[in-house]
């Protein structure tokens, strides 16, 4: 029993890394409609900015914000030079330009920043958090940020012109258009927003994983199975897909005899697409609003 | 025609005297495809790109160290025309560059391809060549067989003798120990288990549990979870270094504090232990055949100076806190080595000839006591370490250096 609730303690620490990244798949996914997969890389190298800030003596805030904002610069710059002229070519041309983007942001980082792990810090601390010796601070703060992120981000797409406005430019674009509304820039602002959330998610994974180009390249995996699971066109089901996949790949690894630990991501992707096959949706998919 | 007469008796004394000086040379130069009068050309595979680039400084630190060399006159006369080329750790790319550095390039031989995976692909090929690979970059035990390939030469020494050592310090000192091993799943953490089995013999059943993990992880949090809850009070951490940072860390996080046996692999104080955090990896031990560049105790050292002035003028962007920097430096050394003993002889079967009648032999950045042996039977170069416990900000030596050779 005891073995049970650890397991499925460390699945939720895991599972707030799986859900942070959900969270910025999920963002570009409402603004574009396609999977990013340079989304990790992308992440991985805004936190490769702050940690260089910070090692030119810039406290952990400052950094964090600053990072934020370039991040969302950055963002909206790739879209407007890379994917804006892409707009009208295939799903595939789109696809090849992600995979183009991936490889050219982990190898910039890894000529900049070599390949050697780094420790990166957190605010938080990484005591035992609340006597419990499973979940450290930092882990916990990670967990909360998510919640944060994720009401932020709820608020934003219910209440907020600009949050209608960018679900409008994404689901329906043409009738969008004839309300007024410059999908175009939509678009791109989704996709700076979607880099900014990425770089707070890579922030608060790298002390977890240590900074290293190839940091990401796991937990995308997983992010994008979270997002599936819970449904792409949902943050919060994102974040709750998170914390499934986390704890239910914990619980296979240890219940499961023999094989459980080789076929840990198997089983989470099986899992994926049974949900997929009942409800293709995710399990909190797609709430349609129709008016803007 | 005195004069003739007198230079021919001069010709004369001279061939007697080297023939007395000297049973091996021959005033005959012998040269294969890719040596010549004025150069020697060393083929080399690393992976620069993809998952395994971290390992790319090797090559640029045995460019530069040739380059070194090259500069100051040479081997024997002869410049090194060291052509790396990038397989970004993918067999099928290390066939085709293989492939395009001895029929195309025409290398005398391949030196110190890095991987496991890789050096395997090719090692078929190479071998049916008849073309030295020698000192390939991997620990992986299998490299140590001269009887089946007698073309192929390892270098460090191999996962099986170290966790052999390991399996005989717990057997000794700590008999009733429970021990729980957590290893990558492939063939370098199969190949550490085995050696470590292997090394308890009969008590092999002291391991009460065995854990594997997938480099896919995003993090390994969940198996020292589980290593924990199985009641193991000595740990051997079979990782590579994120991971092994990774579990150094959360041991200390959740409060397991077992003996603590971690691998070579991972032992660089840079890479792994500094991130980790020192207050928790006190008490770990390791071992380690050269020189830590980030360990305070060799600042003064020689061998360590001799490597920062080669850095210094050869090679000033390397990360002075990464190990593989200081393995490029002595491997290096190791083919320098070789290519001298061939004198003029540079054949291809003269170089495998040379390379396994390496006596003694100590390049600069070595252990103190750690040695370069090999034999037309031992194939394993460097087969001794020395235990190691980090203390404070450094590793500590204890007891003697250790061999163990374990053929593949």
């Amino acid at each position: 029993m005891e073995l049970f609730t650890n397991q499925v303690l460390a699945g939720i620490a895991t599972g707030a890394i799986y859900a942070c990244m959900a969270l910025a798949v999920v963002m570009i996914y409402q603004a574009i409609d396609h999977l990013n997969f340079a989304q990790g890389e992308m992440a991985m190298f805004s936190t490769f900015i702050s940690w260089q800030l910070m090692q030119w003596g810039v406290s952990y805030w400052a950094a964090f914000i600053i990072t934020l904002a370039f991040s969302f610069v950055a963002g909206i710059a790739i879209e407007r030079i890379l994917f804006k002229p892409l707009a009208k070519a295939p799903v595939l041309t789109n696809v090849a330009g992600f995979i183009a983007l991936f490889a050219i942001i982990n190898s910039s980082a890894g000529l900049i920043w070599d390949f050697t792990i780094k420790q990166y810090p957190t605010p938080f601390g990484s005591a035992p958090f609340l006597g419990s010796q499973l979940i450290s601070t930092h882990q916990a703060g990670m967990i909360g940020v998510t919640v944060l992120l994720l009401l932020g981000l709820y608020f934003f797409f219910q209440y907020t012109r600009i949050g209608l406005a960018m679900r409008a430019a994404a689901s329906v674009p043409e009738s969008a258009r004839l309300v007024g509304i410059n999908t175009s820039w939509m678009i791109a602002l989704g996709w700076g927003m979607a880099t900014a959330i990425g770089s707070i998610a890579g922030m608060l994974i790298a002390p977890v994983v240590f900074l290293e180009p190839n940091m990401m390249g796991g937990v995308l995996i997983y992010g994008f199975a979270a997002a599936v699971l819970g449904g792409l066109s949902s943050p919060f089901g994102a974040v709750v897909g998170g914390f499934l996949v986390g704890v239910f790949e914990n619980l296979a690894g240890t219940y499961i005899p023999g094989v459980g630990n080789e076929l840990k991501l198997p089983i989470a992707l099986a899992l994926i697409i049974s949900v997929l096959v009942v409800k293709p949706a995710g399990l909190f998919g797609r709430h349609i609003v129709k008016r803007v | 025609m005195p004069a003739m007469h007198v230079r021919l008796g001069a010709l004369a004394a001279a061939l007697a005297l080297s023939a007395a000086l000297s049973t091996v040379a021959s005033a005959q130069k012998k040269y294969d495809t890719g040596a010549s009068d004025t150069a020697i050309k060393i083929g080399n595979i690393m992976p620069y790109s993809g998952p395994a680039s971290a390992y790319g400084v090797i090559g640029k630190t045995e460019e530069a160290y040739f380059r070194k060399i090259n500069a100051e006159g040479g081997i024997n006369g002869r410049k090194i025309n060291f052509i790396s080329y990038d397989d970004a750790y993918s067999p099928p790319k290390t066939v085709e560059q293989a492939r395009k550095l001895v029929e195309s390039d025409e290398v005398l031989l391949i030196f110190n391809s890095l991987g496991t995976p890789p050096n395997s692909a090719i090692q078929k090929y190479m071998n049916s060549k008849k073309v030295p690979q020698l000192f390939v970059a991997t620990g992986a035990t299998k490299w140590n067989d001269p009887k089946d390939f007698p073309w192929t030469m390892g270098w460090q020494p191999n996962y099986q003798s170290e966790s052999q050592i390991y399996a005989k310090y717990i057997l000794k000192n700590h008999p009733d120990a429970k021990i729980g091993v957590l290893y990558q799943n492939d063939d370098y953490g199969k190949d550490y288990l085995k050696g470590f089995k292997d090394g308890l013999g009969t008590k092999a059943s002291m391991i009460i549990i065995e854990d594997s993990y997938e480099v896919s992880e995003p993090t390994i949090d969940s198996h020292i979870v589980r290593l924990k809850s199985s009641g193991a009070d000595v740990f051997f951490n079979i990782t590579t270094p994120k991971f092994a940072a990774q579990a150094i860390k959360k041991n200390a996080e959740i409060g397991w504090k077992p003996l603590h046996f971690l691998n070579n692999v991972s032992a660089s104080i840079g890479s792994v232990i500094k991130p980790a955090g020192f207050e928790n990896a006190q008490d770990i031990i390791s071992s380690q055949y050269f020189k830590d560049p980030t360990d305070p105790q060799w600042k003064n050292d020689p061998a360590m100076k001799a490597w920062n002035e080669f850095l210094d003028k050869y090679y000033p962007e390397a990360n002075r806190a990464d190990a593989s920097v200081m393995y490029g430096f002595i491997v290096s050394q190791g083919l320098v080595q070789v290519l001298k003993a061939c004198g003029d002889d540079l054949t291809r079967e003269n170089v495998m000839k040379q390379a396994a009648s390496l006596k003694d032999f100590e390049p600069l950045g070595l252990l103190p006591g750690v040695k370069v042996n090999t034999s037309p039977t031992d194939f394993a170069p460097i087969s001794q370490l020395q235990l190691i416990r980090f203390k404070g900000e450094a590793w500590e030596r204890f007891g003697d250096v250790l061999s163990s050779d374990v053929g593949g």
